[in-house]
């Protein structure tokens, strides 16, 4: 996030050439058409500085010449410090992709998965599965996971049909219904807390903070069962999204089916969400500022704003989560909580920035 | 149906729309449109005028296919709109809906190039060749200026053109289009009556347009359809649904007066 902000000005908006269509000198039009080549390299150098800042830090600083001779040192790299940074990008990119496409498909740039509610669902349905003890896989797929998505589709569902009358959404009660779903969700987590046995409530209360603690790749595996197709999914809808984002009524007369991209997209955004929220807990804001970042460097074009946000974020986790586990002298802190404030801060930066825009 | 009958046409697959016994609800048996069937002609420029509330938009949807009738049926080119991939109709039919807040600031060449996706596939970018078309439609509203310029920033007018040259840059045969001239102002209304003319003229281009505008209709109008209460009550060119008698049930209003001055109808209500 942080480095996508010290990108050169205008780049988003001097997309002159490009290596699909010849430049035709002297006869440039004032508008070039888009494409994904040079905001992917912007977004994939972003990415790759940030997956090595992360691999680099932590309880000690990576040592190569360590990593070659100590079968310990590698055993540690290999099976705490790589699995963790590749869930925090998995997280990332996720939470980043689905805060882009709910923002587009509402048409509102507050929606996200933790201000619609859909955290909050899906965290409500993870704490039953833990408190129940569900520790069996269905098919590969933990049982958590099932739970969480679940909760989130119920949540998601809940608040769009509190929202929705007839063909407008309330952009208002939109949020508001998020809140108050995220409120009784939240409750729910609480009385599941009260309720379990001390261990379990105590499994809960870590894992709510927002902790991407993991160990091997075995659950890695496991979640992008799920996810994959979820990610398949939104990228495939990116371009109804974007037609979307200019108007539901527009967009169907553009050929978008409207009812068919609207279902894929709760399907998607619970899936991804559910599974996101019972591995790594509730990471709230990464969706709401990473599609806002993006788009002050990008441009609005949801095209664009959607694959880079899942690159971004997961950019932006990493770095995140490299952050907490080395800001403590001793021990380390919930991942959940610093992205919580880095972008409850950016993001008020980002409003103040932006005001004259549009009315957020 | 008072002034119907007058169908240029014998042969019924000539008509470009026609809709037959069309009937939509949103609640149960409330009909917002009850049994409407009319013909648009090609190439004709076609008015749909009635009171709020008598079924205007909700009628001009079903035509487009935005909403499916729950009796009737909508034919265009003498096909079943509803079985018309989507895509391919948004080739030949394009709405403007009317004003929408924007709440994106997308720059006024990306709404319009959105126009131009019933032709790129789903994972292309729009090439060289739809940036033109879309500065030709902006130009062709005399809007190329606002091209760059944010919407968030356009006023109510500036939008609306916009939103014209996204359905222009469809490149449709048909045009249906919901109050594109409330938010516009004098010499703009009349400026977007010339371009459907022009277009009407050079390239064929059939439109239908809502509005509560009765003077922008004669003589510019090739036809004009009153609506009352989900009905259609009259049809005909404008100087003879434009008249006293034929207006005040329209509009449910015995004040209402229609007079020509100039070659042109004015229409007033007494206040």
């Amino acid at each position: 996030m942080d480095a996508s902000r010290q990108v050169p000005e205008g780049a988003g908006s001097s997309q002159e050439s490009n290596a699909s269509s010849p430049q035709r000198p002297g006869n440039a039009s004032p508008v070039a058409p888009r494409n994904l080549v040079r905001p992917l390299i912007l977004v994939l150098l972003f990415l790759a500085a940030s997956t090595l800042v992360s691999l680099w830090v932590g309880y000690r600083l990576l040592d190569l010449s360590l990593l070659r001779e100590d079968e310990t040192a590698r055993s540690l790299f290999f099976q705490l410090r790589l699995p963790r940074v590749v869930l925090g990008g998995i997280l990332g990119a996720s939470l980043g992709a689905v805060g882009a496409c709910l923002q587009a498909f509402f048409r509102n740039p507050l929606a996200e998965p933790f201000t619609l509610g859909v955290s909050g669902g899906g965290t409500l349905g993870a704490s039953v599965a833990i408190a129940l003890g569900w520790g069996i896989n269905l098919a590969g797929v933990p049982m958590v996971f099932l739970a969480a998505f679940a909760g989130s589709a119920a949540a998601v569902l809940v608040v769009y049909w509190l929202s929705r009358t007839g063909d407008v959404v309330m952009p208002g009660t939109l949020l508001l219904a998020g809140v108050v779903v995220n409120l009784i969700a939240s409750a729910g987590v609480i009385l599941i807390q009260y309720i379990a046995d001390y261990s379990r409530a105590l499994q809960i209360l870590r894992w709510t903070i927002g902790t991407i603690d993991v160990v091997g790749f075995d659950r890695i595996w496991r979640m992008l069962i799920l996810l994959i197709p979820g990610w398949a999914i939104l990228l495939a809808i990116t371009r109804d999204l974007h037609l979307l984002a200019m108007g539901e009524e527009s967009a169907a007369s553009l050929g978008v089916n409207v009812r068919r991209c609207e279902r894929l997209v709760y399907i998607a955004s619970s899936l991804i969400v559910g599974v996101a929220v019972a591995e790594g807990g509730t990471i709230a804001f990464v969706g709401l500022i990473i599609p806002h970042a993006v788009r002050l460097v990008l441009g609005q074009d949801v095209r664009l704003v959607l694959p880079c946000s899942f690159l971004v974020g997961a950019g932006f986790l990493m770095l995140a989560d490299a952050l907490a586990r080395t800001a403590l002298p001793s021990g380390e802190l919930p991942v959940g909580a610093v992205t919580a404030v880095i972008g409850g801060i950016t993001f008020l930066g980002l409003l103040r920035r932006q005001r004259r825009f549009s009315a957020i | 149906m008072m002034a119907s009958a007058s169908f240029t046409s014998p042969n019924p697959a000539d008509a470009l729309i026609e809709a037959r016994g069309l009937r939509f609800a949103y609640e149960a048996d409330r009909w917002v449109v009850d049994d409407v069937s009319l013909r648009l002609e090609h190439g004709a420029l076609a008015a749909l005028i009635g009171a709020n509330g008598s079924g205007k938009s909700t009628l001009i949807r079903l035509l487009a296919g935005l909403r499916s009738p729950d009796a009737g049926e909508v034919f265009f080119s003498g096909q079943p709109l509803k079985g018309i991939p989507r895509k391919r109709l948004a080739r030949s039919l394009a709405y403007v809906p009317q004003i929408n807040p924007m709440i994106f600031p997308f720059t006024a060449m990306e709404v319009v190039l959105t126009g131009r996706s019933p032709y790129t596939p789903r994972f292309r970018f729009e090439n060289r060749f739809d940036v033109e078309q879309a500065l030709e439609a902006l130009a062709t509203v005399g809007a190329a200026h606002l091209a760059p310029r944010p919407v968030t920033e356009l006023s109510g007018g500036e939008r609306q053109l916009v939103a014209v040259a996204r359905a222009l840059a469809q490149e449709p045969e048909c045009l249906i289009l919901d109050e594109p001239a409330a938010a516009l102002d004098l010499k703009h209304r009349a400026a977007l009556i010339r371009i459907l003319r022009q277009l009407r003229d050079r390239q064929g281009m059939t439109a239908l347009m809502v509005t509560h505008d009765l003077q922008l209709l004669d003589p510019a109008f090739d036809r004009v359809f009153a609506i009352h209460r989900g009905s259609l009550l009259a049809e005909g060119p404008p100087g003879k649904v434009l008249r006293d008698e034929v207006l005040s049930r329209v509009y449910d209003d015995p004040k209402v007066r229609a007079r020509k001055l100039e070659g042109r109808t004015f229409v007033w209500s007494g206040t």
